[in-house]
């Protein structure tokens, strides 16, 4: 077993005594998970609970002329059959906008449709029952008319005038379309020596959380109250979000998160069931639970990646990159999500093509169009996956056609180290980036002459393998300019409160949320180190909208970079105000004392002065004794948001190795490496461990995820069995690297690292197989996920 | 499908002698969670692909989801819970949380059990071995590779004490 290097780096601002920052030390409340010990919503039990269930469209459009709902009302147990229009009675409905989103527009969506079913799983009726297993029952007896609309399922021909509106009101199927045009596109490509052309697609996924999404609503009418135990990435998002539409104020909503069981950004969006189940609750007076089965994750958990992008590259023979262009084209579902919206992912991806390289020639088109199929909204790298493969694919296809090895083709166009600040030909802004250390250190990493060695001898016995790349930058710790200046109520900001409690241990009190991610970890280990103490004397209290400071949750690779930086300072201001207490009672100038390892000393000779558990005895138990006026403050608030860049831009690099069996069509992944720069790094085996579970989440694009509709609507493999997802067998170890370029916008310097392995890993298994069938003489593989079938037709043995 | 009428069935679980009555449709793990309050089993996908609801039956490891309550009678289950409080596990669970071998933890108590299936029989597998054993059991967060690091490191320390 390796864990990654436990010692502390070298001395930075950071290295306090004792300091926790850059260690390897394992997540506090593990053992509870191991033990099977957690508590997630789907193991919540609440008196008088009862549970809903949800009758499902089985058309992707349809009117909904009569819903029958007597029998279903006297099957056993049943306690509600409740349909849209009773429910819209207590819950309102909902738009999906950001007003920067210019143009971005969608219709109402309801908690239960009511006159018309606009995806196949939208939900119509809803039953409530003593358990679970009753409520289904009675879903069987309620008898829906409906009247099958015709259905819109090619984003093709979306837009055409004979194509019916799926949102009438809005007069088009199209929800957000953005160009872009950076310098002078059409003249580098007349002056490239070679252009390429290609379309690219990217087959729908979802994000398959091992834990369904899961909601226990309790709303006391004693109490005027509504507690929401929910699986969720962001609480307060949450909080507010019922409140408005409950027509309850903030106060009256607490949101209480503990285990979730993976989220990946499935569950951070608005979803109509779990609104649906809040307000059942509010209608029944009583706890209410809804718990999504595997069949109703698979069409209602929202989609994402869908997109057709013809895609064009030029070069010059040297290797220069003249410019770049895209037209994409993407099918979200009936709605925009809220309150993210569907929007995101597609401006992200025009956000982001070319983002490595110093090409200032870009062009792009992104059109979003309404679709009778499930949601589609932002999951795990968000539109990263789609704009590195794009234009690392475009990079290697262009390195082929002019005879250059690919990673000289990159050193030649990607942004030097020393450059810094810089800005994309999109216009995004990057403080200090790393490309050229990275690749230098991949490519040493894996020792790529002699793995070309390798390849080209195995070739000669007729063993087919590839080297793929992919450069990539990534976005995280984002300030509101993703969605707060959009006009949506999530929080880029975020808090901690950090106590002395009367043993002189802490407990630090953070609006960013435990997703499994090791979130928890972070805090603590900043904390610690800020504060002056072991990590064992710190406490983490998360998830619970009652006993955090507002706060985002966890999104967009924040939770550390902005969650992280809000525990340094508060760690500093709780030590200072402590020091002030204990200089109180010792007598002594504050600024003359530390706090190390639990105990308050004389910051020059180290010599201990007094415990943290005396100082907190004096303030609590016997202030009497301090000097007349002094007030002890042992609880202290620091707030923190990125102010100086928009958002911390990470680069990073990665490689795939992988053998294509040319009889069959299978692929076997050998290696994969990364090499990220997230900054200052905080535990170098949770930044690790994100990186490998993004690149097999990331791969499992590449190879073998794609939610397959059939043109009436229907999705054809939505279960686990045939929607193929990663499994160990068919994984390779990974092997990362790091290179460490702190941003200045904070003390910590973190950025963020959780979506840096998805971003990379789908591209570099493109480029691999790509690189091993060359030789071959087939054509580019750029259709996600590349099945053995298309493998086997690109050889044209079949 | 309507209820049928229910089953006395009695049965060992995690050494606790249990007497219950279950209708016939009730799965193992729906009992073991809403019957007995066992929350350390879960249910992922709930046809038997995911592997998060794996207990051991008679001593060997069966999906709960496809196996009805009622197939349990006058047997013997072991659930994660059990097999912490006995401490067969501590080993595994020790290399799991040194080696962030799991991250949401839903995958976890079905993952290790699988695990120790394999480490049961004995020797140092290979990572390939490892790997194609608990093929079975999805996890979405790590990306298996600390998952196998963890099982092979507590093979080589289980070989080494002999």
């Amino acid at each position: 077993m390796q864990i990654a290097d436990d010692v502390p780096p070298g001395l930075t601002a950071l290295d306090r005594p004792n300091s926790y920052i850059g260690r390897s030390v394992p997540r506090p409340n593990l053992a509870r998970l191991a033990q099977g010990r957690a508590q997630y919503v789907s193991d919540v039990v609440l008196p008088r609970m009862a549970h809903a269930v949800f009758v499902r469209s089985p058309h992707a459009h349809a009117r909904i002329k009569h819903v029958d709902t007597a029998a279903a009302k006297k099957a056993p147990s049943v306690i509600a059959v409740v349909t849209g229009a009773e429910l819209a009675k207590v819950i309102t409905p909902w738009v999906g906008v950001l007003t920067h989103l210019k143009g971005l527009k969608s219709a109402p969506q309801h908690a239960i449709a009511i006159d018309r079913a606009c995806w196949q799983g939208e939900a119509v009726c809803a039953v409530v029952a003593r358990t679970r297993a009753e409520a289904e029952d009675a879903c069987e007896l309620v008898e829906v008319e409906y009247e099958p609309l015709p259905a819109v399922t090619d984003p093709e021909t979306a837009l055409d005038p004979k194509t019916p509106l799926i949102q009438p009101e809005l007069g088009d199927n199209l929800c957000f379309e953005r160009k872009l045009d950076a310098g002078e596109v059409d003249k580098a490509f007349a002056e490239s020596d070679a252009v390429v052309e290609t379309t690219f697609m990217f087959g729908r996924h979802t994000g398959v959380c091992n834990e369904p999404r899961a909601v226990v609503a309790d709303w006391n009418p004693g109490e005027q109250r509504l507690t929401v135990y929910h699986g969720t990435q962001a609480p307060h998002m949450m909080q507010n979000l019922f409140a408005k539409h409950l027509d309850l104020a903030e106060h009256q909503v607490r949101v209480l998160t503990k285990d979730v069981g993976g989220s990946f950004g499935i569950k951070v969006h608005t979803y109509a069931d779990e609104m649906a189940t809040v307000a059942l609750s509010k209608l029944l007076k009583r706890p209410v639970k809804f718990v999504a089965d595997r069949v109703e994750s698979f069409v209602t958990d929202i989609h994402a990646r869908d997109h057709r992008i013809k895609a064009k590259i030029g070069v010059k023979n040297d290797g220069t990159i003249t410019a770049f262009e895209i037209d994409d084209l993407t099918g979200i579902g009936p709605y925009s999500v809220y309150p993210r919206t569907s929007g995101i992912e597609a401006n992200q991806i025009v956000n982001l093509v070319g983002g490595p390289y110093t090409c200032m020639n870009y062009r792009a088109l992104a059109r979003v169009v309404f679709m009778n199929k499930n949601v589609m909204c932002q999951y795990r790298a968000v539109g990263h996956p789609i704009a590195v493969a794009v234009t690392e694919g475009l990079v290697e296809l262009a390195a082929a056609k002019i005879g250059m090895d690919p990673v000289d083709l990159r050193r030649k166009n990607l942004f030097a180290d020393d450059a810094y600040p810089a800005a994309s030909a999109a216009g995004l802004k990057f403080e200090a980036l790393s490309h050229h250390a990275s690749t230098d250190k991949l490519v040493k990493m894996m020792d790529y002459p002699a793995l070309r060695t390798e390849q080209q001898r195995l070739r000669g016995q007729g063993i087919c393998r590839g080297i793929g790349f992919a450069s990539f930058i990534e976005v995280t710790n984002p300030s509101a300019a993703f969605y707060g200046v959009g006009g949506a109520k999530i929080s880029s900001q975020d808090g901690v409160t950090m106590k002395l409690d009367a043993q002189g241990s802490i407990s630090c009190h953070t609006g960013v949320s435990e997703q499994g991610q090791g979130a928890e970890a972070v805090i603590a280990q900043v904390a610690a180190t800020a504060f002056g103490v072991p990590m064992e004397r710190v406490r983490v209290v998360m998830g619970d909208t009652d006993n955090t400071p507002y706060g985002g949750g966890t999104w967009a690779s924040r939770a550390a970079g902005i969650g992280g930086e809000a525990a340094w300072q508060a760690g500093k201001a709780l030590r200072q105000n402590v020091l002030t207490a204990a200089g109180s009672i010792l007598q002594a100038r504050p600024e003359a004392l530390d706090i190390r390892n639990g105990i308050v000393i004389d910051a020059d000779t180290g010599n201990e002065r007094i415990g943290l558990d005396e100082v907190a005895r004096v303030c609590y138990f016997r202030p009497d004794t301090l000097p007349p006026g002094f007030q002890a403050e042992l609880m202290a608030t620091r707030h923190y948001v990125p102010r100086a860049w928009p958002f911390a831009f990470t680069n990073g690099i990665q490689a795939a190795y992988l053998e294509v069996d040319i009889d069959t069509g299978f692929v076997t992944l050998i290696k994969h490496w990364c090499v990220e720069d997230c900054g200052t790094v905080i535990n170098p085996q949770l930044v690790d461990e994100q990186i490998r579970g993004g690149v097999v989440q990331g791969i499992g694009a590449a190879l073998f995820e794609h939610c397959l509709y059939d043109e009436r609507g229907q999705l054809l493999n939505g279960n686990m069995a045939d929607y193929l997802v990663p499994m160990a067998a068919e994984m390779p170890d990974i092997e990362c690297g790091h290179v460490v370029s702190p941003t200045a916008d904070s003390e910590l310097g973190a950025k963020g690292a959780g979506e840096a392995g998805t971003a990379g890993a789908p591209a570099s298994v493109m480029n691999a197989i790509n690189d091993a069938l060359r030789p071959l003489g087939a054509a580019p593989l750029t259709d996600m996920p590349f099945t053995p079938g298309k493998i086997l037709r690109a050889l044209g043995k079949v | 499908m309507s209820p049928q009428p229910a089953h006395d069935i009695t049965l060992m679980v995690n050494g606790e002698a249990i007497a219950e009555s279950v209708e016939p449709r009730t799965t193992l793990v729906d009992f073991l969670r809403e019957a007995l309050g066992l929350t350390g089993s879960h249910v992922g996908c709930e046809h038997g692909v995911c592997g998060a609801c794996t207990v051991r039956l008679d001593g060997v490891i069966v999906r709960g989801c496809l196996t009805l309550a009622v197939q349990c009678d006058g047997r013997r289950v072991e659930t994660i819970e059990g097999l912490s409080d006995s401490g067969e596990l501590a080993d595994l669970q020790a290399a799991f949380e040194r080696r962030n071998a799991l991250q949401c933890g839903f995958c976890t108590p079905g993952m290790m059990l699988t695990a120790q299936e394999l480490l049961a029989a004995g020797g140092v597998p290979s990572r390939d071995t490892i790997r194609a054993h608990i093929s079975g059991n999805y996890c979405r967060c790590t990306g298996y590779h600390a998952i196998v690091d963890a099982i092979e490191s507590v093979a080589q320390a289980r070989a080494q004490q002999g």
